[in-house]
């Protein structure tokens, strides 16, 4: 595909999420911030995990600190809700950066289990005593869903609370996308490649992997943070029992389901995570865990490279022209 | 002039006959035929043994459709799994209302998932009912007026105890044992009001965090006080851990445990069952477990639901009776609501329950609110540990003032 198509398929995708919430219910308008919002979230992991290499079982945890950075600022320094977005991205970048420090000593698994321990002990972080004046404790933080601004409205633009969130997620993560994007084509993006592929060649070729290891951590915190603390103001409340280990295994569930390594993927992956748990509580009540499980394998069976890893192929068949069958040569890449 | 007559008497029924038809009135949710019921409930993740009561409602609503409904309405009961978290409950009860349109949500399980949807559901408009939580500030008609609790809460609850003590031991040395959360906090707060101005019979306290890993430290400091009353404010894993440590230590005192960890084989039976004895209680539904109701009506009733319309059930779980005891709480707030059939009057109704019972609930105590009580059950029955299992003594207690 061309990069001319690229753009125009683009340009149309943005102009279809900009009709999106003027023909969904606001109940689905709600819902489709929500996979913005994970699909903020799910890029970034994808950088770390997917372009880095790294496995993180504990993004929930940064998630958590964006959206109570957000609550925070909001209820108790009376912020502005666009105000808390820099701030979250910036306190986490810097948590992430030192979180990568020490991380890059462990390798594979042993860096999993070192998230998964952030993930893990998120909750009665939040929950402990000392903090309790600013977290709320097990209560958590109510915050108030922002009107839209009163610009919009003296130019004869009438949204409602959630159309406006929804568009100021869109933004938020088209931005965040476009930086994604420029990071991930460019030297850097290659230089995290480079130490997922083979960190020995990486570093022989002069690539400073510790500098490179512990900012793609940095980064794919903010990511999240910001992706925690637009969900925060989407959601209106924050409480530890929202950010358990779960959440994190879902992040990771939701870029393998989604396309390692892929820009659209966390947008595929978001829809995964948004929808799939839905669907699996209308088909059983008994079960919910159990059909999610059946779809998932099914995507994994169906899907080895992910949702985004089909549409290309896809793609690649319908240029060629023929659907079925390709020959083995034409198969492989 | 006869058929003027006529006419005019015809007019007269015909005018008589209005307002008859206008006073069926419906909101969104509600019509000649249905009447749509909306619930969240944690049927996966950590909670998901609450995923009972959720179940449990259901049936009981299936049995009322086949009786013929409620006022000739069938009930549409929508129920949907929330996982405990948050967030999923504030999208779950955004599709109940703005898609679905059900008259009013019931029984969302959960305090911090009770919170997160308390702001939008006052602000919708939209009956948060019967909630199920024991937080005291469910019970908050000025200014939430479309939340309502159920169960009784922390602080009634510890009311009770307190009024237990101050009639059997009005010089007791008291010590407390709580969880440093809202939740601890909130019963001792309900203690120390209802022991008012005997406030000072508490000689200690001493709190712990859910991420200590024992409360052995606090009993010793406990029962250095001398104190020979223990108030244990604790949740399972803690308080079979307090149960231990007071009794291993050799302190004696008169032991209250509140009601989060009333269950036996959950708290008692790791604590030491032996060490269990005298530990003092409360309830305010029948356990289906206690041989005392194995030939009660109501609870014969009960089991026969059980078998015919949740037969997956457990007949040991007691949150089983307490989903079928709300749901028909419920029932008579919708029988009482008759043809007007609108939220206002949905709230209206559930704050004008007198004196109602259902007969799962131990004898002698009722539901009455009212628009300034909020708090629908207010009394309880205090029970002792006999070795084996609970036995109810005395008089229900009520706090209702």
């Amino acid at each position: 595909m061309s990069r001319k198509t690229v753009t125009v398929t683009i340009l149309l995708l943005i102009a279809l999420a900009c009709v999106l919430p003027f023909v969904l219910k606001s109940y689905h308008t709600f819902q489709a911030t929500l996979v913005l919002v994970y699909a903020i979230a799910l890029l970034g992991l994808n950088i770390l995990t997917g372009y880095n290499g790294q496995i993180s079982l504990g993004h929930g945890a940064f998630y958590a600190i964006g959206a109570y950075c957000a609550a925070i600022l909001m209820d108790q320094a009376g912020l502005p809700y666009w105000a808390t977005i820099p701030i979250a991205a910036a306190v986490c970048l810097l948590v992430g950066f030192l979180f990568g420090l020490p991380a890059l000593r462990l390798e594979g698994l042993y860096l999993a289990l070192a998230t998964f321990a952030l993930a893990v002990s998120m909750p009665p972080i939040l929950k402990s005593h000392l903090l309790e004046k600013w977290t709320g404790g097990v209560q958590g933080i109510v915050i108030v869903k922002p009107d839209p601004p009163a610009f919009l409205g003296a130019a004869g633009i009438k949204l409602n609370a959630d159309q406006w969130l929804y568009f100021f997620s869109l933004a938020v993560a088209i931005v965040l996308f476009i930086v994604g994007w420029n990071l991930i084509s460019g030297r850097i993006g290659r230089a995290l490649v480079a130490i997922r592929d083979h960190h020995t060649a990486a570093e022989a070729m002069g690539i400073h992997t510790a500098l490179y290891k512990s900012l793609a951590f940095g980064v794919s915190a903010m990511y999240t943070g910001v992706a925690g603390a637009l969900g925060a103001i989407a959601v209106q409340f924050v409480a530890p029992d929202s950010f358990n280990v779960f959440l994190s295994i879902t992040f990771l569930v939701g870029i393998v389901v989604g396309g390692l390594a892929s820009l659209p993927g966390a947008l595929y992956g978001a829809l995964f995570i948004q929808f799939v748990p839905n669907i699996a509580d209308e088909l059983s009540k008994a079960a919910p865990w159990a059909v999610f499980g059946v779809f998932l394998i099914g995507f994994v069976y169906l899907m080895p490279t992910g949702v985004a890893g089909a549409v290309r192929t896809l793609r690649r068949r319908l240029g060629s022209g023929k659907l079925f069958p390709l020959s083995k040569e034409e198969a492989l890449p | 002039m006869k058929s003027r007559l006529v006419t005019f008497a015809g007019l007269l029924a015909l005018a008589l006959a209005m307002p008859v038809a206008a006073q069926k009135k419906y909101d969104a949710g509600a019509s000649d035929k249905e009447i749509k019921i909306g619930n969240t409930n944690p049927y996966s993740g950590p909670a998901s043994a609450y995923g009972a009561i959720g179940k449990s409602i259901a049936a009981y609503f299936r049995m009322v459709n086949e009786r013929g409904g409620i006022n000739g309405r069938r009930i549409n009961f929508v129920t949907y799994d929330d996982g405990y978290s948050p967030p999923k409950t504030v999208e779950m009860v955004r599709k109940l209302v703005e898609q679905d349109e059900v008259l009013l949500v019931f029984q969302p399980l959960g305090t911090p998932s009770n919170t997160a949807i308390q702001k939008y559901m006052n602000g919708k408009k939209v009956p948060q009912l019967f909630v199920a939580t024991g937080a005291t500030k469910w019970n908050d008609p000025k200014h939430f007026p479309w939340t309502m609790g159920w169960q009784p809460n922390y602080q009634t609850e510890a009311r009770i105890y307190a009024k237990h003590i101050l009639d059997t031991k009005p010089n007791a040395k008291i010590a407390v044992l709580y969880q440093n959360d809202d939740y601890g906090k909130d019963y001792l707060k309900g203690f120390e009001d209802g022991l008012g101005a005997k406030k000072n019979m508490i000689v200690a306290k001493a709190s712990y965090e859910v991420s200590e890993p024992t409360v052995d430290s606090q009993i010793l400091q406990l029962k250095s006080s001398g104190a020979d009353v223990f108030f244990n404010i604790t949740t399972p894993k803690f308080a079979a851990q307090a149960i231990r440590a007071a009794y291993d230590t050799g302190w004696k005192p008169t032991h209250y445990l509140n009601n989060v960890s009333n269950s036996v084989g959950s708290v008692l039976k790791p604590a030491g069952l032996e060490k269990a004895v005298g530990v003092i209680t409360s309830a305010y539904l029948k356990d289906p477990t206690d041989k005392r109701w194995a030939n009660d009506a109501a609870m014969k009733t009960w089991r026969e639901f059980m078998a015919k319309y949740n037969p997956e059930g457990d007949l040991s779980d007691p949150f089983n009776v307490y989903g079928y005891t709300v749901a028909a709480t419920l029932e008579q707030v919708l029988k009482q609501c008759g043809d007007t059939l609108t939220r206002e009057n949905v709230m209206k109704q559930a704050a004008s329950l007198k004196r109602f019972r259902v007969d799962t609930m131990l004898p002698g105590i009722s539901i009455t609110t009212s628009p300034s009580d909020f708090a629908p059950i207010e009394a309880v029955q205090l029970e002792r540990f006999n070795g084996q299992q609970f036995e109810l003594f005395g008089e229900v207690i009520s706090a209702e003032q």
